[in-house]
């Protein structure tokens, strides 16, 4: 079923999101990089990674999950 | 005195405006409680994004927010970017989306309602309404108390404490009444783009004015514990990930919040919408905690009230951007309570009163609702003058007592089997079981190394939700198809 490896693909993304929204390979960092921490540029960077994720979803997958549910009864 | 009375007339001026948009909105108004809770299921991208942003986010980004950077160390800015961007946005889908469907297929105003017709109980819908009226009451107290409190240190106690908070309260009922979501929606908007810029004028400002951001974040090199470091100190990885989880579904329960799932005018606009999300979140906090920390480094001590972004305005910039600023955010912390106040009445007119009292018809409806933003302000009122103690606690744990409906509704949401037993243990035990860990000591409120208890209550629901609705049957009440709507324009 091509929905279902779909879904759990964008599923796996979105928990991969959720995941690395905190580098934890960067613990006790200290580097300042550009005037702010080096984690708090990770951070800046994923969320416009998150944002092109939505974008992507919107674009492509719409209604997963939820519209091609069937209407029964 | 000059800068108190840029203050106050920066606060007035908001307030006029305020006022004037809900005039507006309200000879626009057609009379009916879908009308003036959810603007009839009308709003466009901008307002849409704007209102759940400023909603969810404006006084928090102000005072507590950057009061935890100071203290803590900037690893705050993950949490919320965590919670808010990406485990709200990805949650705005499963539970909004989802929501927004069988909202307008169905008719639905409130998570009460929705739940209620679903099971076919009345008692769900009452019970649904009851806890979180429970939670939002002393959390709408606590933002009246925030607000007394900043009028009593901005006019120098000339203005006591009960006038200010009950002076914001009143202006909040007559706006409120008058304009319905509409008019809620609308300045929340001006109110997001406000402090959106005011945020990063501050950031550049204070910036600059020390030296360099690189110059400002390396003086935070020196201090006890490195807060430059990523964790460290209260931030563990279990704290991190169960504050951020905890608020995050916390978030989408919370009456003014999920009400906005239902509001959108298309699937386009949802749409729209989520992506742009968690750049609008990244944008407002990274310099709004930043800032916060810098003050800790530069070496700012609190004010009379325990806040840092006044006292660090005002060593860096001049004093009337301090002012504009520290009045923007007692705006702020006004378009959180509009909202609240609003929302906690359609719950308490339509899921409490309309269910066990009478059912009025749709234009006596929607005057019990305006009667009920004035029940509900007054009464948030009344008893943030006697500031009590277990109110107070309440209101500080509400995010994690709001977080324990999450998986129970999401669970109803989607799996047709769910039933009415299922749903009502889900509920009531994590309930029960979180209200434990706040109030009694034999409860722990931390488990296996820092996972709070909210989180372990959430689990708990969604265990009780799914067991309990495999070993019992549906009543003929039921009815599972009412989810099952899939026209989505």
């Amino acid at each position: 079923m091509k929905s279902r490896t779909e879904a759990v693909g964008w599923a796996v993304g979105a928990l991969l999101l959720v995941v690395l929204a905190v580098p934890w390979f960067m613990w006790g960092s200290d580097t300042v990089v550009a005037g702010l921490p080096v984690w708090v540029w990770w951070h800046v960077g994923w969320l416009c990674l998150t944002s092109l994720f939505f974008w992507a979803f919107t674009r492509r997958a719409w209604g997963l999950g939820i519209e091609e549910v069937s209407t029964r009864g | 005195m000059a800068e108190t009375a840029i203050q106050l007339g920066i606060l007035v001026g908001y307030m006029l405006v305020t006022l004037g948009v809900g005039l507006v909105a309200y000879r626009l108004t057609d009379r009916s409680p879908e009308d003036y809770y959810l603007a009839s299921r009308t709003l466009g991208t901008v307002v849409l994004l704007f209102t759940t942003f400023a909603t969810l986010l404006s006084a928090f980004t102000f005072f507590a927010g950057p009061n935890i950077s100071y203290r803590l160390g900037p690893e705050w800015i993950l949490v919320m970017g965590m919670m808010d961007g990406v485990i709200f946005g990805v949650l705005w889908y499963v539970i909004g989306y989802k929501q927004w469907i069988i909202g307008k297929a169905n008719g639905y105003l409130t998570l009460g309602e929705m739940l209620g017709d679903r099971f076919g109980s009345r008692w769900l819908r009452v019970l649904v309404a009851v806890i979180s009226i429970f939670w939002l009451f002393p959390y709408v107290m606590l933002q009246q108390q925030g607000a007394g409190t900043a009028v009593e240190a901005l006019t120098g106690g000339a203005v006591p404490y009960w006038a200010g908070a009950g002076g914001i309260t009143l202006f909040m009922i007559v706006y409120v009444t008058l304009s319905g979501l509409r008019g809620v929606a609308w300045t929340d908007t001006l109110q997001g783009l406000f402090m959106l810029g005011m945020v990063w004028a501050a950031f550049i400002w204070v910036g600059t004015a020390v030296g360099g951001f690189g110059a400002a974040t390396e003086t935070l090199r020196g201090l006890d514990g490195n807060p430059l470091a990523l964790g460290g100190g209260a931030y563990t990885p279990a704290y991190i990930v169960s504050t951020a989880v905890s608020i995050a579904f916390g978030v989408t329960m919370f009456p003014q919040v999920n009400q906005r799932f239902f509001v959108a005018r298309s699937r386009a606009v949802i749409k729209r919408t989520l992506p742009l999300w968690p750049v609008l979140v990244v944008l407002l906090f990274v310099p709004a905690f930043v800032l916060g920390s810098w003050a800790a480094g530069l070496g700012i001590e609190t004010n009379v009230n325990g806040n840092v972004l006044p006292p660090l305005l005002l060593e860096y910039t001049p004093t009337w951007f301090a002012a504009l600023v520290i009045a923007g955010a007692m705006a702020a912390m006004m378009s959180s309570s509009d909202s609240m106040l609003l929302s906690g009445s359609s719950y308490l007119t339509r899921d409490v009163y309309r269910p066990l009292v009478a059912d009025p018809d749709e234009r006596r409806e929607a005057w019990l609702g305006r009667l009920g933003v004035v029940v509900f302000a007054t009464l948030t009122f009344v008893a943030s003058l006697f500031q009590v103690g277990t109110l107070l606690e309440i209101g500080d744990t509400a995010f994690g007592g709001f977080a324990q409906l999450a998986l129970p509704v999401l669970v109803a949401l989607y799996w047709s089997r769910t039933t009415r037993w299922g749903i009502y243990a889900g509920i009531g035990a994590s309930q029960l079981f979180y209200l434990a860990s706040v109030f009694l000591d034999i409860v722990p409120g931390s488990y296996l190394g820092g996972w709070s208890a909210s989180v372990v209550g959430m689990l708990l629901g969604l265990v009780l939700t799914v067991g309990v609705s495999a070993v019992t049957t549906p009543s003929t009440a039921e009815d599972p198809s009412v989810y099952e709507e899939t026209v989505a324009d």
